[in-house]
């Protein structure tokens, strides 16, 4: 019951937050120098007919009307229509490619935790040997990593030089998708492993002084046992936030990353729509990634609220 | 060599023979543990007394073999059934060690894990070392909280520690310590966090269960009221080593050290009317670098040259001959240290 | 929002332990890292004679090594070192720049609403939950790609998002400087407020903002060498390391350095940064 209700308040607490993100994606778009329909009739742009046009758009209105029927339409999952494509809505574009950055992103924080654990692990259980000590070193040399460039290596390394990935595209077929994912998701997990080792490996460092931890080791238990039903357990908890507010940026490098392999979905699209000038699409695709990590962050403290029972029961 | 500390009737289950314990820090070496030897046997009862920080934590840590990441053994033996466990390679040594000696800690809520529920917790032993099946090990789990008199053990199991009351929290970590089917329980300051009323209460259960399986139990603690009720025989440490020893009732009706006799001055007598609580002026003296002789001298009101003139620290002797009542005090015998503030005690204990 | 402020990670010690009076060598060798580059970047003229907008097709796609040229040349025929030292400057220069803003910007407001609260506090802290709740690169795309491109809309762009960390990080501090003694006793003592701000907090206060300020500047050249990359940073033919990766994509089986090398100075600058926030930390923590 509890849970509900913490649950249900989080939710509350989104509502402003998803309105102001509304307001600053509408601004975003009047800090544009000059008149979108003048743009949009090009040489036939007369006065009579830029006027009609922004009686048509509803540019006549008052600022905060334009606002309230923007928020009206996007609620209706009316998000214009595209400049670049005739006629396409844009809803259409978007949605209709958001397939391959889902994949990206789940694929991608597998990868991630896959590769964390077990190196931040190692690390904490034998603090100051070589490893620890590589291990600590890919902070350092990571935190200057710049994603796409990972990605343009990992095409060098693992899809050039020695041929068994494929670099560009979605592929079909669940098959395909599973091959074509591998190095942007591969990708993307390295760019996340400096923040999420360090984090990990400090909270485990912590949980491991812990008395919790000479009781578990009292009770005979084996090293493994102590390490990941004790020590990780309560480290991950801790790890969970984190992880959520790292998801939010890996939200946001996609763009580049799906540049870089050509992988069809929204963060190339929001690509594609800033070289062709295409500003409903551009607008669309930043709010539907501010809504996505917001979506993000209260499943974080949701399930950080859930694997914590001090915080789900009180 | 010290004389071999004083035993119960028979061979003592645990034992330690001069064990040194040093840690390492920035400033130099800690020397926590300064050659002291105390042992146990089965079904007794023996306390460990000092102010913080004399080494008394780190000694009880130690016997179980687990002593924190820098701190290490630099000396001594550590015999489990008369056999020196320090000699074995470490897993040998841990394993010996976790089997026969569970430990009880001050803080309950620190040492149970926080995202596990304490039911699990307890069965975790059964399970995973004793090779019970899950309801098996269910059963034992409860049996055992049945046993620490949790009042209603099937509904208590799914619950996590910080739902707990202090008292029941303790009852469920003595609950753990039981599941390994121990030999000896180290409890290290048990009822200090807890309630005066609760406190009689934890101590009667480890007591219980002491006598009922035969268990040696150390129990250390600051205060010596809980120890005078509970053991029968009873260590004082100072500065890393113990510096009086021998049963009860002898230790604190005639004390023959002076460092024992102002732990007991100290304690307020409810009854006695007094203008001031007597403390004991000075600190324990920082273990780096260790003073010359007895560590209690500058503290000392009785402390003349012969105290610190050899600057190794003065050994247990027997107060009369043949004695199991030993004091480190070399001026004892110069000294009359019947203090009347032990009242408050004595009568408990005849009660 | 239970959320941290930006995505880079905060440096903390328990990843390396000092005994105090040991020289600080993380520092040292983070800042002599830096100098260097810092230098090398200066000094481009005199280490290299070659211009980097210099195109000469006969000397096109030399390898490293090749006389002459260094580190070989690009498509075009231009010399790669003397892009990769030209290309530091901008980076770099926008890189520290870009930061300049945020940090002045956001300890101000951080300062304030630490400090005051109230009303202040709660709209700030709304507008700080909204700014960050877009993904970082997305909305700086989209303010570049809204003021048009260029160095300017960079410094705008980063600038308008990056002030959050530092208010998040400021505030924190003051609230915490606020409780404790000195502040107390100033206060008790009758000195004016902002002259309370300005001694007694100030100091203390600002010194986790400059540590956050140094992975900052990784994280500004990182956004910058991002949107070159996309093609929003610096216009062609200016060189910079990240349309000199976007270039060098296209001949990356033929020419695998002219990708490689660029990304390369980049982790450089990152990992000199880091071991200068890392030695700042330490430094800090021995007191």
């Amino acid at each position: 019951m509890q849970y509900a209700l913490y649950v249900v308040r989080r939710l509350l607490t989104l509502v402003p937050v998803l309105l102001g993100i509304t307001f600053v994606v509408f601004l975003l778009l009047k800090l544009i120098p000059g008149d979108p329909a003048v743009t949009l009739l090009g040489v036939h742009a007369t006065p009579a007919s830029v006027a009609e046009l922004h009686r048509q758009m509803g540019l006549d209105k008052p600022l905060y009307q334009q606002y309230l029927s923007f928020l009206g339409h996007a609620l209706q999952g009316n998000l214009g229509v595209s400049y670049q494509y005739r006629g396409v809505s844009v809803s259409s574009l978007v949605f209709g490619n958001l397939a391959p950055t889902l994949w990206l992103i789940v694929v991608g924080m597998f990868f991630a935790i896959v590769i964390t654990v077990p190196l931040a692990m190692i690390s904490a259980n034998k603090p100051g040997s070589a490893t620890d000590g590589a291990v600590r070193a890919i902070p350092l040399i990571g935190i200057g990593l710049p994603s796409f460039w990972v990605g343009v290596m990992l095409i060098l390394l693992l899809g050039l030089k020695v041929k068994i990935l494929p670099v560009s595209g979605f592929g079909d077929g669940f098959t395909g998708h599973v091959q074509h994912i591998i190095l942007p998701a591969l990708t993307i997990a390295l760019a996340q492993l400096p923040i999420l080792i360090r984090s990990l490996r400090a909270s485990m460092l912590e949980v491991l002084v812990s008395d919790y931890i000479v009781t578990a080791k009292a009770k005979g238990l084996s090293r493994s046992r102590v390490m990941f039903g004790h020590a990780l357990r309560n480290a991950g908890v801790a790890s969970v936030t984190v992880l959520g507010v790292n998801l939010a940026y890996l939200i946001g490098s996609t763009v580049a990353v799906e540049k870089v392999f050509a992988l069809n979905g929204v963060g190339f699209e929001m690509y594609n729509a800033i070289l062709g000038r295409d500003l409903p699409v551009v607008q669309a695709i930043t709010l539907i990634f501010a809504v996505l990590v917001v979506m993000v962050n209260l499943l974080t403290d949701l399930a950080h609220a859930a694997l914590d029972p001090r915080v789900r029961l009180g | 060599m010290t004389a071999p500390a004083q035993s119960g009737p028979a061979a003592p289950v645990l034992e330690a023979v001069d064990l040194h314990v040093e840690i390492p820090l920035p400033m130099g070496q800690l020397k926590a543990v300064r050659g002291v030897s105390l042992s146990v046997g089965a079904g007794e009862a023996v306390g460990l007394v000092g102010e913080s920080g004399c080494g008394k934590s780190i000694t009880l840590r130690a016997l179980l073999g687990l002593l924190p990441v820098p701190a290490r053994v630099t000396g001594g033996a550590l015999l489990l059934d008369g056999v020196d466990v320090l000699g074995m390679a470490e897993r040998r040594r841990q394993r010996a060690l976790t089997d026969a000696i569970s430990m009880v800690f001050q803080d309950s809520l620190t040492a149970l894990n926080p995202v596990m529920r304490v039911g699990d917790q307890i069965a975790e032993v059964p399970r995973r070392r004793l090779g019970m099946s899950k309801a098996e090990a269910h059963a034992r789990a409860v049996d055992l909280m049945d046993q620490v008199g949790i009042p209603e053990p099937e509904q208590r199991y799914r619950a996590y520690p910080h739902q707990l009351s202090g008292g029941m929290r303790q009852r469920i970590c003595i609950a753990i310590a039981m599941s390994t089917e121990p030999r000896v329980i180290l409890a290290d300051e048990p009822t200090t966090a807890l309630d005066v009323t609760i406190q009689a209460q934890v101590l009667a259960v480890i007591d219980k269960l002491r006598v009922e399986r035969e268990l040696g139990l150390v129990l250390v603690s600051h205060d010596l009221a809980v120890v005078s009720q509970t053991c029968s025989r009873i260590y004082v440490m100072y500065a890393g080593r113990v510096v009086e020893a021998g049963q009860s009732l002898p230790l604190l009706t005639r004390s023959e050290h002076p460092y024992t006799d102002a732990l007991l001055r100290s304690v307020p007598d409810p009854d006695a009317t007094v203008e001031r609580l007597a403390s004991i002026p000075g600190q324990p003296p920082m273990l780096v670098d260790v003073p010359p002789g007895c560590a209690f001298a500058p503290r000392c009101t009785f402390a003349r040259d012969v105290c610190t003139a050899d600057p190794n620290p003065p050994e247990l002797e027997p107060v009369s001959v043949g004695g199991s009542h030993t004091t480190a005090c070399v001026r004892h015998q110069d000294i009359d240290l019947a203090s009347g503030a032990v009242s408050a005690f004595v009568a408990e204990k005849e009660a | 929002m239970t959320t941290l402020p930006a995505p880079l990670p905060t440096f903390d010690a328990s990843t390396i332990r000092k005994r105090s009076g040991e020289r600080n060598i993380t520092l040292y060798a983070g800042l002599t890292l830096f100098a260097l580059i810092v230098l090398a970047a200066v000094f481009a003229p005199l280490l290299t004679s070659a211009d980097p907008l210099q195109q000469n097709l006969l000397q096109a796609r030399l390898a490293p090594g090749s006389p002459g040229h260094l580190l070989g040349t690009d498509d075009l025929g231009r010399d790669v070192l003397s892009r990769i030292l030209y290309g530091a400057r901008v980076d770099l220069r926008v890189g520290v720049l870009a930061v300049v803003t945020p940090l002045v910007i956001g300890s101000i407001l951080g300062l304030l609403c630490g400090w005051w609260g109230r009303w202040f506090d709660t709209i700030v802290m709304r507008l700080v939950d909204i700014v960050v709740a877009f993904p970082f690169y997305v909305l700086v795309i989209a303010l570049v790609f809204a003021l048009g491109q260029g160095t300017k809309s960079i410094y705008i762009a980063i600038s308008a998002v990056g002030w959050v960390a530092y208010c998040r990080i400021v505030r924190g501090q003051v609230l915490v400087a606020k409780e404790q003694e000195y502040a107390l006793a100033a206060r008790a003592s009758g000195l004016p407020t902002w002259r309370i701000l300005l001694r007694h907090l100030l100091p203390n206060v600002i010194l986790q903002a400059i540590v956050y300020a140094m992975s900052d500047i990784v994280l500004s050249i990182l956004a910058i060498v991002t949107l070159s990359y996309l093609g929003l940073g610096v216009a062609p033919p200016s060189p910079e390391w990240g349309s000199m990766i976007a270039e060098g994509q296209n001949s990356l089986l033929t020419q695998w350095y002219l990708a490689t090398i660029p990304g390369l100075c980049v982790v450089v600058v990152g990992l000199a940064l880091a071991l200068i926030a890392d030695g700042l930390v330490n430094q800090f923590n021995k007191r």
